[in-house]
């Protein structure tokens, strides 16, 4: 295996373009160590991208948003005051991926590019509205985070093509978001369910929302439908019921080690109830 | 209890620092795989993706042409001709004619370097016939089930029975259906647990030599070295007393390192190799795939009780699959599970049965969480139904010393009736519960164990005593041999330095297990230490000039008694050890014994949790043991044998299990979805250590590592019924089975 | 396959090996440089047992290449005590009983040492989520979080 430090994303996605053999990019290396340790990937060329400066930093985007670098690790999420105040949804999707020791280690771009369907930190991008931008032998371009993942797995980047940031749009005003995962124990499990609410008040009226969810599908799904369910309520009852309905109507999981079938369903829209409440007390000033 | 009948210690009882303790929080303490030698290689094991395949061909060229691989070896570089469970390890250690469950080895190769090692395994071609495999072990147990291995059946089978079932056994006393008969409830249920690992974090690994000359030697993390010895001889044919093996520290075993599992392979490849030493450590993946666990169950329990808790009759039967091979538990289970009861009816029958998983390995109190689980699940729901307290129940038939237990010795010295009483007056059990919120209740047993048992103690020069002990230290145990050892000889704790030494050193011990090193061990080590006195004694008297007879051993020191009182002035241990060379040489005492005395340990746990109504989820609160130890000699480690059981057992209740595919390969191989509880998940676990002193060891001591872990299972079950109103009857109780029990009684 | 030159820093001291860029810091650690303390429990970034902080942050070392560590600083167990003088978390886990086995211990102590540096006044709450990635096996938790409370309290005490 060769191990390459490129100091530019060009020079990362010509290394990968030319390669022969089987190519990984390395950010934190949590999940391609792993693969590489089960023997499930032997990479002939990897593509350390610690060494291209600004991956490590994120940064206000003139228009309010924030553009995040590829291996920021989860702790420096946590621990950027704007961007928890902006997206504290996003962050604790990040937070919650394995340990303190992985959080130190482990990025959002890794966690997106890993294709898993239960990425904890993807719903709530994917709520959030975020994108990524994307190098290639054939220069950069922005695609919407929900369009990365296409099969467990398996992602839309083509050869060569790697994503050089995510990018957060402006937060703007009476907005918050929430992301809630179902995991057996308390820390350290692969989510069996996870929900991610975003949403937008004038008063307690919510004016618009965007849900997504993750380890019910063979991706993680926006689901419009949840969103409709609360655009134009104040999340009462009536609305938090049908929010569950259509969020438990939009999966189509499958029974494995870590859940069933009918427990995916029911419990994505248990989980999308309460996300919702907590986005909404969020956007209220609800700093918890 | 009476506090009066103790004598009084000086350090018995005490919890001073470990002696490892430096060592252990240095990163200086040398484990299974922290050892090297000067032109030491690395091993790497091919193991088999099929649950059950015919091995057809196998072509270990391509791995041998490799630059840097010494030795490839296959089933063939074994000796044949082995039978019994002689061939069951070998068989185990390498597959022969088929691989018998996903992970099974089928080849091993020696390399200058681990990766070497690993891309020679790689190039190892294997030609699989897949056969048709069996998992559950209700399914293994059916007469057209695939059949493991013609033959494996021994004496017990009658005639007939479905060809997986190897080992049969039915005994009682009473008639159990008068028993019913005179029952006002009578109740019967059936209930499951799933394989679990032991899960010590340490994987196996060890560093073998062996030269042509068939003299070798072992590094390796076990709780028995002698085991080690006898089994690796074994399985390669050579002569026992020419394997020289040490231990390493050890990472946990809870049981799963009193055998062997791939110790054999270094040993094997370092022959072939030419006497290179070679160094095997397993991955996580080859330690959940290919070692430990312990059996699945499946069991039908039937009780009968009348109106005020008395219960009239019972009846378990028990089938058990552990793996591949005969061996799993179910005796064990059957002979644990109604011991906490009087019972003048009482019924057994157990199935060994075979199935297409991993060898079973002991542990913790093996078979006897899941007999616990089913009874102690159904005596709870009678006592609901009939409206009786769970404790006056189990008081009410305790058992005392003098009855015979449901499995047929008579106890002596117990301590159950005291440990539901303390478990009765906690304040635990009076605070008050929310909605949502359950508490539950369940005893268990274990018989504890003595085996075989060596220990030589010699007295140093300046007066102060090394103990060479047999039996790994896994969770204290050189600190309770330190401290009964000093008390015995008068001397401070820190004057004693206790060694788990090689199999050079001493005769044959059996493994640290049954729970067995603080009884066993420590007794020797007392007597040892009594006969090492006698020498001192003698030698004082003897300067003295008076009758060895006429003197006595006193707070470290010969003194002169009887009519010599007071005559000399006492003789300290320092000062006859120092003139040992000139009165007769060196000073010390052995024991060498099956050590009789055993006390059985009885507990009592009572745990309290809340459901979450909606994801089925389980939180523990708030956790009791309470347990007899006979003595607690290092009352910390006590407390920590009873924690680390019942988070075991917490752990099994709630979300371990052995997860297996259509495929019959293990799908959770890794700490990611084979799930141990983490810190997050466990309350502070809340112990009261009950001392009803065993009279068979000189300080009381009855064994205290393994009944913690029977109570969780059944006490678990029990509060969520009390929090949800649903029964569950099968493990693990992870929250999809909770949340569909609480629908399907409409909740 | 040709072998990297790394250079780092391990416990204060500069340190030089040759790594496949295969191997992990962890078997750098174990197998080139001797470091044995950092243990591998599972090599999938579970059990917390290869605990060591690289440039200050805590990691499992068996999730980071060796070559990765090249200029950076990299603390194991074996740099914790001063010297003969154990850090306070050494001295409280021996105290409270809080190992049994011992083999998790390096890198749990590691993991709390990092935790107290970042919050000296941690919860127990607060403690059990920072060490959920530390697998323990033996203890049931229980000692080891009145061992991490109680070096807590005495380092605050120190400090005060």
């Amino acid at each position: 295996m060769r191990y390459h430090t490129p100091t530019t994303f060009e020079d990362a996605a010509q290394l990968a373009a030319q390669a022969k053999g089987l190519t990984r990019f390395l950010a934190g290396g949590t999940d391609v160590l792993v693969q590489m340790r089960a023997g499930m990937v032997q990479p002939d060329d990897l593509i350390d991208l610690k060494k291209i400066a600004g991956v490590a930093e994120i940064t206000a985007t003139d228009d309010g948003g924030w553009r995040i670098g590829v291996a920021v690790p989860g702790i420096a999420l946590g621990a950027h005051e704007g961007l928890c105040a902006d997206w504290p949804g996003v962050v604790e999707g990040m937070e919650l991926v394995g340990s303190t020791q992985i959080q130190g280690r482990a990025t959002l771009t890794g966690n997106l590019c890993n294709g898993s369907p239960a990425a904890d930190s993807v719903p709530g991008l994917v709520a959030a509205g975020a994108s990524v931008e994307i190098t290639g032998p054939d220069g950069t371009r922005n695609v919407p985070v929900e369009e990365i993942p296409v099969s467990p797995g398996k992602t839309a980047l083509k050869a060569g093509e790697l994503i050089s940031a995510i990018l957060l749009p402006p937060r703007g005003q009476n907005a918050g978001d929430a992301y809630l995962r179902f995991i057996p124990r308390t820390e350290m499990d692969i989510a069996v369910v996870g929900s991610a609410v975003s949403l937008r008040l004038d008063g307690d009226t919510v004016t618009e929302a965007r849900v997504a969810l993750g380890a019910v599908a063979p991706t993680v799904k926006l689901v419009p439908e949840a969103a409709e369910a609360i655009i134009g309520t104040t999340l009462d009852e009536a609305a938090l019921e049908a929010l569950a309905k259509a969020a438990s109507a939009a999966c189509s999981p499958i029974d494995d080690k870590r859940g069933t079938v009918a427990f995916r369903t029911e419990v994505a829209g248990v989980l999308t109830k309460r996300a919702a409440l907590i986005a909404k007390a969020r956007a209220k000033g609800d700093t918890a | 209890m009476a506090k009066d009948e103790f004598k009084e210690f000086k350090l018995v009882g005490t919890r001073p620092d470990r002696p490892d303790g430096l060592d252990k929080v240095t990163g200086r303490a040398r484990y299974g795989a922290d050892i090297s030698a000067p032109g030491m290689l690395w091993a790497a094991v091919l193991r088999s993706p099929h649950a059950h395949a015919r091995i057809v061909r196998i072509d270990t060229s391509k791995a041998e042409a490799l630059t840097g691989v010494k030795a490839v070896i296959t089933r063939a570089d074994f000796p044949t001709g082995l039978t019994g469970e002689d061939w069951n390890l070998q068989e185990n250690t390498m597959a022969g004619e088929r691989a018998l469950y996903d992970g099974h080895a089928v080849a091993a190769v020696a390399a200058t370097s681990k990766l070497r090692a690993e891309e020679a395994v790689r190039l190892i071609e294997v030609e699989y016939e897949v056969l048709p495999h069996v998992i559950d072990v209700d399914d293994a147990i059916k007469p057209d089930a695939p059949v493991i291995r013609e033959g494996a059946a021994d004496a017990t089978v009658p005639e007939g029975m479905p060809p997986n079932v190897v080992r049969y056994m039915e005994f009682g006393r009473g008639d159990v259906e008068a028993g019913f008969a005179e029952a006002d409830l009578v109740m019967e249920k059936t209930y499951k647990t799933e394989a679990t690992h032991q899960g010590y974090i340490e994987p196996h690994a060890c560093m073998g030599q062996l030269g042509a000359d068939g003299k070798g030697e072992m590094w390796v993390c076990t709780q028995g070295q002698w085991f080690i010895r006898k089994m690796c001889t074994a399985v390669l044919g050579l002569e026992t007393s020419q394997l020289r093996v040490t231990p390493s520290e050890i990472g946990g075993g809870f049981g799963g390192k009193t055998t062997i599992f791939m110790e054999p392979l270094s040993l094997a490849l370092s022959k072939k190799a030419g006497g290179k030493p070679v160094k095997l450590v397993m991955s996580r993946s080859d330690v959940l795939r290919a070692t430990g666990p312990t059996a699945s169950a499946s069991m039908d329990v039937k009780i009968g009780m009348k109106k005020d808790g008395t219960i009239t009759g019972a009846r378990a039967e028990f089938r058990m699959q552990g793996g591949a091979f005969p061996g799993s538990p179910v005796d064990m289970a059957l002979y644990c599970c109604f011991a906490p009861y009087k019972l003048k009816n009482v019924e057994h029958v157990g199935y060994d049965v075979l199935a297409n998983r991993p060898k079973c390995a002991a542990y913790r109190a093996p078979g006897s969480p899941m007999g616990a689980f089913a009874v102690e699940s159904l005596l709870d729901e009678m006592c609901r139904e009939l409206g009786v307290d769970p404790l006056d129940m189990r008081l009410k038939n305790a058992v005392r010393e003098g009855d015979t237990a449901s499995y047929g010795p008579k106890y002596g010295s117990i301590g159950l009736v005291e440990t539901l009483e303390a478990t009765k007056a906690h304040p635990n059990l009076s605070i008050p519960l929310g909605p949502n919120q359950g508490r539950g209740i369940a005893a268990g047993y274990w018989f504890n164990h003595n085996g075989e048992t060596s220990v030589s103690l010699a007295i140093s020069e300046d007066g102060t005593a090394q103990v060479s002990v047999g039996t790994p230290d896994i969770g204290g145990s050189r600190a309770s041999i330190a401290l009964m050892t000093a008390e015995t000889l008068g001397i401070p704790y820190e004057d004693v330095r206790v060694n788990v030494v090689e199999t050079g050193a001493l005769g044959v011990n059996e493994p640290t297990h049954g729970s067995r090193a603080t009884f066993a061990s420590g007794k020797a080590a007392v007597v040892a230490a009594g006969h090492a006195i006698t020498e001192m004694c003698r030698r004082a008297a003897n300067e003295w000039g008076i009758d060895p007879e006429a003197v006595e051993w006193v707070d470290g020191a010969a003194q002169p008694a009887g009519d010599n009182a007071g005559k000399f002035p006492p003789m300290t241990i320092a000062e006859i050890a120092g003139k040992m060379g000139s009165t007769g040489g060196p000073i010390s005492g052995h024991h060498e014994s099956v050590p009789d005395g055993v006390g059985a340990s009885f507990g009592c746990h009572v745990v309290d949790v809340e459901v979450d109504p909606e994801t089925g989820r389980t939180t523990i609160l708030r956790y009791l043991v309470v347990q007899d130890a006979g003595r607690a000699i290092h009352p910390a480690y006590v407390e920590g044998q009873y924690q680390g059981g019942a988070a075991q057992g917490i752990g099994w209740a709630l979300n371990e299990a052995y997860i297996y595919g259509e495929d019959g390969r293990l799908q959770n191989s890794v700490f990611l979805d084979y799930r141990v509880p983490v810190a997050s998940d466990l309350p502070m676990i809340d112990t009261v250590i009950v001392e009803v002193p065993n009279p068979g060891h000189p300080y009381g001591v009855r064994g205290v590592g393994e009944t913690g872990i029977t109570p969780p299972l059944p006490a678990i079950a029990n509060a969520i019924q009390e929090a949800t109103g649903a029964r569950l009857c099968e493990l693990p109780m992870s929250p999809p089975k909770v949340l569909a029990a609480i629908k399907a009684k409409g909740g | 396959m040709s072998k990297v030159h790394v250079t780092t820093s391990v416990n204060g001291d500069e340190v030089e090996f040759l790594a496949d860029p295969r191997e992990t810091l962890l078997d750098c650690l174990r197998d080139h440089i001797g470091l044995t303390g950092s243990k591998e429990g599972c090599g999938t970034g579970d059990c917390g047992a290869c605990s060591v902080t690289l440039d200050g942050t805590l990691v499992c070392s068996c999730l980071v290449l060796g070559v990765e560590a090249d200029g950076k600083r990299v603390e194991t167990i074996e740099g914790m005590a001063d010297g003969a003088e154990l850090h306070p978390l050494q001295r409280k886990f021996i105290e409270h009983a809080a190992l049994q086995c011992g083999f998790c211990t390096p890198g749990i102590l590691v993991a709390a040492k990092k935790l107290l540096e970042t919050n000296p006044n941690p919860t127990e709450e607060e403690i059990r989520y920072w060490l959920a990635g530390n697998l323990c096996r033996c203890t049931g938790y229980d000692k080891i979080i009145r061992a991490v409370m109680d070096a807590a309290a005495e380092l605050r005490q120190e400090a005060a």
